[in-house]
């Protein structure tokens, strides 16, 4: 595999008393699709948000151990940049109650990109690269919460390209959408291998094994084992995967 | 099964009651007042009310233009709202969303107690040491103008204004913000960008009960403002309000004269005003929790 881009040295997270993330040890390379699959409360999603430090915004939240983003600490980076290079979908679409238009250029907007054709550009493309384009363009100019969850779902992923991120974090992006509308978001996924590195944390191990490259899976703030997505599901090193992908728990 | 039935309808129709005898009471009020007030047009006319400059209600032949007091109200009203709306904007900001816990809760109680001080606590304040102050610094000919008027009124409205638009900024949804920091938008640009626009109509609907409370304080201005019903040429002349009118010569009208018909009238006019305000805080505050 090629060049790594982010990686996490012995990283241990703590909300109040609880421990949630234990020792994680994970490279992530350049433009693959990681799934990140486990039970419930394995600590998926908040090792997704420490990568790019929105585990900060809550209170009682503590970290120990590195993160790495193409070679320099996290915590040497600006916050807002950081958010800026690593992008996330939410498991609910969180648009904002503001028209199609405006939700996609709300992005490059804050960062500084002021010009009418410039910001109609990068909406139209980042639409496009979403796979959204085409169904929203004769009305980008309604209000986004009229979408369906579907297509809420991939503007949320075209308001996260359009400040041009590097890696895109995907946290259950699927868990409330129909099968076709989740279909259409792995699509929009595979489109955007080739410039993106990817992260998908999800519930659903069928998700996991249809559009991921390598896959980790997680059990109690746990690493337990991570490998080529057609390994982990065919032929797990560890008894507890191989349990959990097929079906045993969880 | 029968009592049972009955002891339910009882409970109901009280409810039903009360709820309509509130109805109602505004409703007498309102007729109250027009009943009284219609009968000063008996004698002077509607147009001279309205657009008459001079309020002389003891001279010969008596005048009750209402002008003065209405542009010493909306003065006093609007310069208030300048300094409050501001304030109390950002301190709720602050206590929603930037201020530790531990500040928020001494905040929060400080606001409580300054709802609570009695106005004519604050117009003391205003005679004593405000008055004085803004003549001094200001280099005006008295202390006792709108100006002070208007500054301890923003003091009264501020408890309104923050817990209100506090309460707007609260609820809204934490995926908005999050959204927003996930996109690398800084605190104040998600405050400003995305917090704030959402909780506009909530906001909107506290500076609107800000400005009834207002509008229709009495004591303060009447100690404070000077109490002249001169049309006002700038905010730091004394000047009078609607309501300073009202409690100022009602003791001293005699029953069923003009004069005590015109300070109806003048009643009647400060009830549309606040009731225009307050209706339209009340539809911004149900649009803003859909």
């Amino acid at each position: 595999m090629s060049e790594v881009i982010i990686k996490t040295v012995n990283l241990n997270v703590h909300f109040g008393k609880q421990h949630i993330l234990k020792n994680i040890n994970l490279e992530i390379y350049k433009n693959e699709i990681l799934g990140i699959i486990g039970p419930a409360n394995s600590g998926k999603t908040t090792f997704l948000r420490a990568l790019n430090r929105l585990n900060y915004l809550f209170k009682d939240y503590y970290q120990e151990g590195e993160i790495f983003f193409a070679q320099k600490n996290i915590k040497d980076i600006n916050d807002n940049l950081l958010r800026k290079k690593i992008g996330i979908i939410f498991a609910l679409p969180q648009v904002l109650p503001i028209t199609i238009y405006e939700n996609v250029a709300y992005g490059p907007k804050i960062h500084g990109i002021k010009d009418k054709d410039t910001l109609d550009s990068i909406v139209e493309k980042a639409l496009r690269k979403a796979y959204l384009w085409e169904e929203v363009k004769d009305r980008l100019h309604t209000l986004a919460t009229k979408l369906s969850g579907g297509q809420q779902q991939r503007l949320c992923i075209a308001r996260t390209l359009a400040v041009e991120p590097e890696v895109i974090l995907y946290d259950e992006p699927c868990s409330g959408l129909d099968p076709i509308s989740t279909q259409k978001i792995e699509e929009a996924m595979r489109e955007l291998k080739n410039n993106y590195t990817q992260i998908l944390v999800t519930n659903n191990t069928k998700q996991a094994a249809r559009a991921t490259e390598r896959c980790a899976f997680m059990l109690m703030g746990e690493l337990v084992e991570i490998d080529r997505t057609a390994i982990i599901f065919t032929s797990p090193k560890d008894k507890r995967t191989d349990e959990y992908v097929r079906g045993v728990f969880g | 099964m029968c009592i049972r039935e009955i002891k339910e309808s009882v409970i109901e129709f009280f409810i039903k009651i009360s709820g309509f005898i509130i109805i109602l009471f505004v409703f007498l009020i309102f007729l109250f007042l027009l009943n009284d007030a219609v009968l000063l047009f008996k004698d002077f006319p509607l147009k001279e009310f309205i657009f008459g400059k001079r309020w002389l209600p003891i001279s010969n032949p008596p005048h009750f233009g209402i002008v003065p007091l209405l542009l010493g109200s909306l003065y006093v009203t609007f310069f208030a709202t300048i300094i409050c709306v501001p304030v109390g904007i950002a301190s709720a900001l602050f206590i929603a969303e930037i201020a530790p816990k531990f500040l928020r809760n001494i905040l929060k109680s400080f606001i409580e107690i300054l709802a609570s001080i009695p106005s004519v606590v604050l117009g003391f304040v205003g005679i004593v040491w405000l008055g004085p102050f803004l003549k001094d610094t200001l280099k005006l000919n008295t202390g006792m103008c709108g100006l002070t008027g208007s500054f301890l009124l923003a003091l009264m409205a501020l408890p309104t204004i923050i817990s209100i638009s506090e309460d707007a900024i609260i609820s809204v949804p934490k995926s908005f913000k999050e959204a927003a920091f996930g996109l690398g938008a800084t605190r104040w640009q998600t405050l400003w960008r995305v917090v704030l626009p959402s909780a506009s109509s909530g906001i909107i609907a506290a500076i609107m009960l800000g400005i009834g409370r207002v509008i229709g304080e009495t004591m303060v201005v009447m100690m404070v403002t000077g109490n002249a019903p001169l049309v006002p040429k700038s905010i730091l002349q004394p000047l009078r309000t609607l309501t300073a009118t009202i409690a100022g010569e009602m003791g001293e009208a005699i029953s069923g004269s003009e004069h005590y018909f015109a300070l109806f009238a003048v009643g009647l006019v400060l009830f549309i005003i606040t009731f225009i305000i307050n209706f339209l805080s009340v539809i911004l505050l149900s649009r803003s929790k859909k």
